[in-house]
């Protein structure tokens, strides 16, 4: 049993982060570590990860795709422990939509052959989209098992989850192959060991392109090219003084009452 | 190509809040456009949702009342929406970005090859194109969205439109088939564990807060306390959450939940840029702190420097006088 996690590289949560004059987003970030793997995916990692260790699977795959410099993040999906990382890289995949990459992500999953489980984080940081998992299921086939916050049975071509929902946690069975999104209840990611990052290190990691996985054109029916700050919060706080805290409390609840909030 | 569609999600029989705020937003689309307003229903004896439906705005129901529809599962539900919208074409399908609406735009959108937009906040009708705010980059930026060609699929942010008021309508619903049969359904659900007690966080319209200022587990209890008085919901910080003072349910924050209530009470929380995140949209943000310094009350409009341990039981008690 093979098991696929798809990856993004993203920027980092700390990141400071200018939209330029022609729309383009760039940032920087204080630690000096601009781009990490999405942190949601880190879950995703350990799950696949977890996969192999406890649930027979064979091979653990990082699948990204990005430009060359998301090679990064798929490094870092190696030295936690993922057998094989592939780049999906391409300049007809830049700007495509959600489904435009699950387009591609499922053309890679069908290239690696055998795979039974796809995971995904809970959605990238950046786009924040959350709809590829599910996108990526449809272009398969297979049955997307999103929220998944603990995979309690793997065997005899089934799968149990548990998905965390609105307003409760579900119990469900599906045949594999499936696609799983995770939430961060799911486990504990870990941290790469020193042995992990120096074979990492050594890595080199094959480049899928359009033409590797016999797509054309992915294409893209979303404009999103306006990007821009947030408006500021109006005004500025206004700490509530007094000589008691019950005098302070008093006060807060009396302006709380004035705007309606209550 | 006409008409809007917006998925009526339904919870034991009822219609969700967010089907409600997702009325709205569609009724506001629909008169932009110049078009009907249809709602969808879909579950197990339904009927009252379909009413509801029309009272809450919509011209038009279309629905499907079947044992394989409740609860909701995607490969039951999408496949009859793709059906319904490839006879029909509609031209937008909206749904509220709860888990499930999520799961169903996704489907959609893949299965009827149209463009995807999530997660609106905010939006306008423009030249026949539903032009949408969203939220990017964890909420640090925002960003115009529009789907260009074909039918626009979008999804509307939890407690980001407000909800639809009853207007006395109503009308027969249309009643189809289902698409699938049970035995072609994948998933079987075996399982379903609702939320013990207490408020949803993502419904909240108001919520408490709790960061490493609470110190520990214990330290939750003036958090809850004062949520209960308010009828609110208790969150957490992240620092919290990985201390293990809390469940991760209760986490708001770029990794956790991001939520939008009237109200907001951060105590304890210094209100780091990833907490900021899945907050900064609610409508009053109060911060207690005993750090004047803390970044939260550069966000907060109303601040206490102080104890929590304090502030909180003197809040409790005065919101207690004043709601009897």
């Amino acid at each position: 049993m093979k098991v696929v996690v798809c990856t993004k590289q993203t920027p980092s949560t700390t990141a400071d982060l200018t939209v330029n004059p022609d729309g383009s987003v760039s940032w920087e970030d204080p630690g000096g570590k601009p781009n990490v793997v999405n942190p949601w995916d880190e879950y995703s990692i350990e799950e696949g990860i977890r996969l192999k260790e406890n649930h027979g699977a064979s091979d653990v795959i990082a699948i990204t795709m990005g430009s060359e410099e998301s090679q990064e993040a798929l490094k870092t999906a190696l030295a936690m422990g993922c057998t094989e990382a592939i780049l999906l890289s391409d300049a007809a995949f830049a700007g495509v939509d959600t489904l435009g990459t699950a387009k591609v992500l499922a053309a890679a999953i069908n290239k690696v052959e055998d795979v039974q489980i796809a995971i995904f984080g809970k959605s990238a940081i950046d786009g924040d989209t959350g709809q590829t998992a599910v996108q990526t299921a449809c272009q398969l086939g297979w049955t997307p098992l999103t929220f998944v916050s603990a995979i309690t049975a793997v065997g005899d071509g089934q799968i149990t989850v548990e998905r965390l929902l609105d307003d409760g946690k579900e119990t469900v069975t599906a045949p594999l192959p499936v696609v799983i999104s995770t939430v961060k209840e799911i486990n504990e990611p870990r941290y790469p060991s020193f042995m992990g990052i120096r074979k990492a290190s050594r890595a080199t990691i094959p480049v899928w392109a359009a033409g590797d996985l016999s797509l054309n054109s992915v294409g893209s029916k979303v404009d999103w090219s306006k990007v821009y700050a947030l408006p500021p919060r109006e005004g500025s706080v206004e700490i509530i003084e007094g000589d008691s805290v019950q005098e302070k409390a008093a006060k807060l609840v009396a302006k709380l009452f004035e705007e309606k909030v209550i | 190509m006409s008409g809007v569609w917006v998925f009526i999600e339904n919870r034991d029989g009822k219609i969700a809040a967010i089907a409600k705020e997702a009325l709205a937003a569609a009724r506001t689309v629909a008169d932009g456009l110049g078009e009907t307003l249809t709602a969808l229903v879909f579950g197990q004896d339904v009927a009252g949702v379909a009413a509801a439906a029309f009272d809450f705005g919509a011209d038009a129901v279309l629905g499907a009342d079947d044992a394989t529809l409740s609860p909701f599962r995607v490969e039951a539900v999408g496949p009859l929406v793709v059906q319904l919208a490839q006879e029909r074409e509609p031209s937008v399908i909206m749904a509220g970005a709860s888990t499930r609406g999520r799961d169903l735009a996704a489907w959609v959108a893949a299965d009827l090859e149209a463009g995807l937009v999530a997660d609106g906040t905010d939006l306008t009708v423009e030249d026949g194109k539903v032009k949408v705010t969203r939220p990017v980059y964890a909420g640090k930026l925002l960003s115009t969205v529009f789907v260009t060609e074909g039918t626009q699929v979008i999804t509307l942010r939890n407690r980001a439109f407000p909800q639809a008021e009853s207007t006395g309508g109503s009308g027969s619903a249309e009643w189809v088939e289902t698409a699938v049969a049970e035995d072609d359904i994948p998933t079987k659900v075996t399982g379903f564990a609702g939320k013990e007690g207490g408020v949803s966080l993502t419904d909240a319209s108001i919520i408490v807060s709790g960061g490493r200022g609470v110190g520990g587990p214990e330290g939750f209890a003036p958090v809850r306390e004062l949520a209960e008085v308010l009828g609110g919901a208790v969150g957490a910080s992240r620092a919290a959450v990985d201390s293990g003072w809390i469940p991760y349910e209760h986490q708001v924050g770029q990794t956790g939940k991001t939520v939008s209530p009237d109200l907001y009470i951060a105590s304890g929380i210094s209100g780091a840029i990833q907490h900021q995140a899945g907050m900064r949209t609610s409508k009053i943000i109060v911060a207690i702190n005993k750090d004047p310094e803390a970044p939260i009350f550069k966000l907060a409009q109303y601040g206490i420097v102080g104890d929590l341990f304090e502030v909180l039981p003197a809040l409790t008690a005065e919101f207690k006088s004043k709601l009897g």
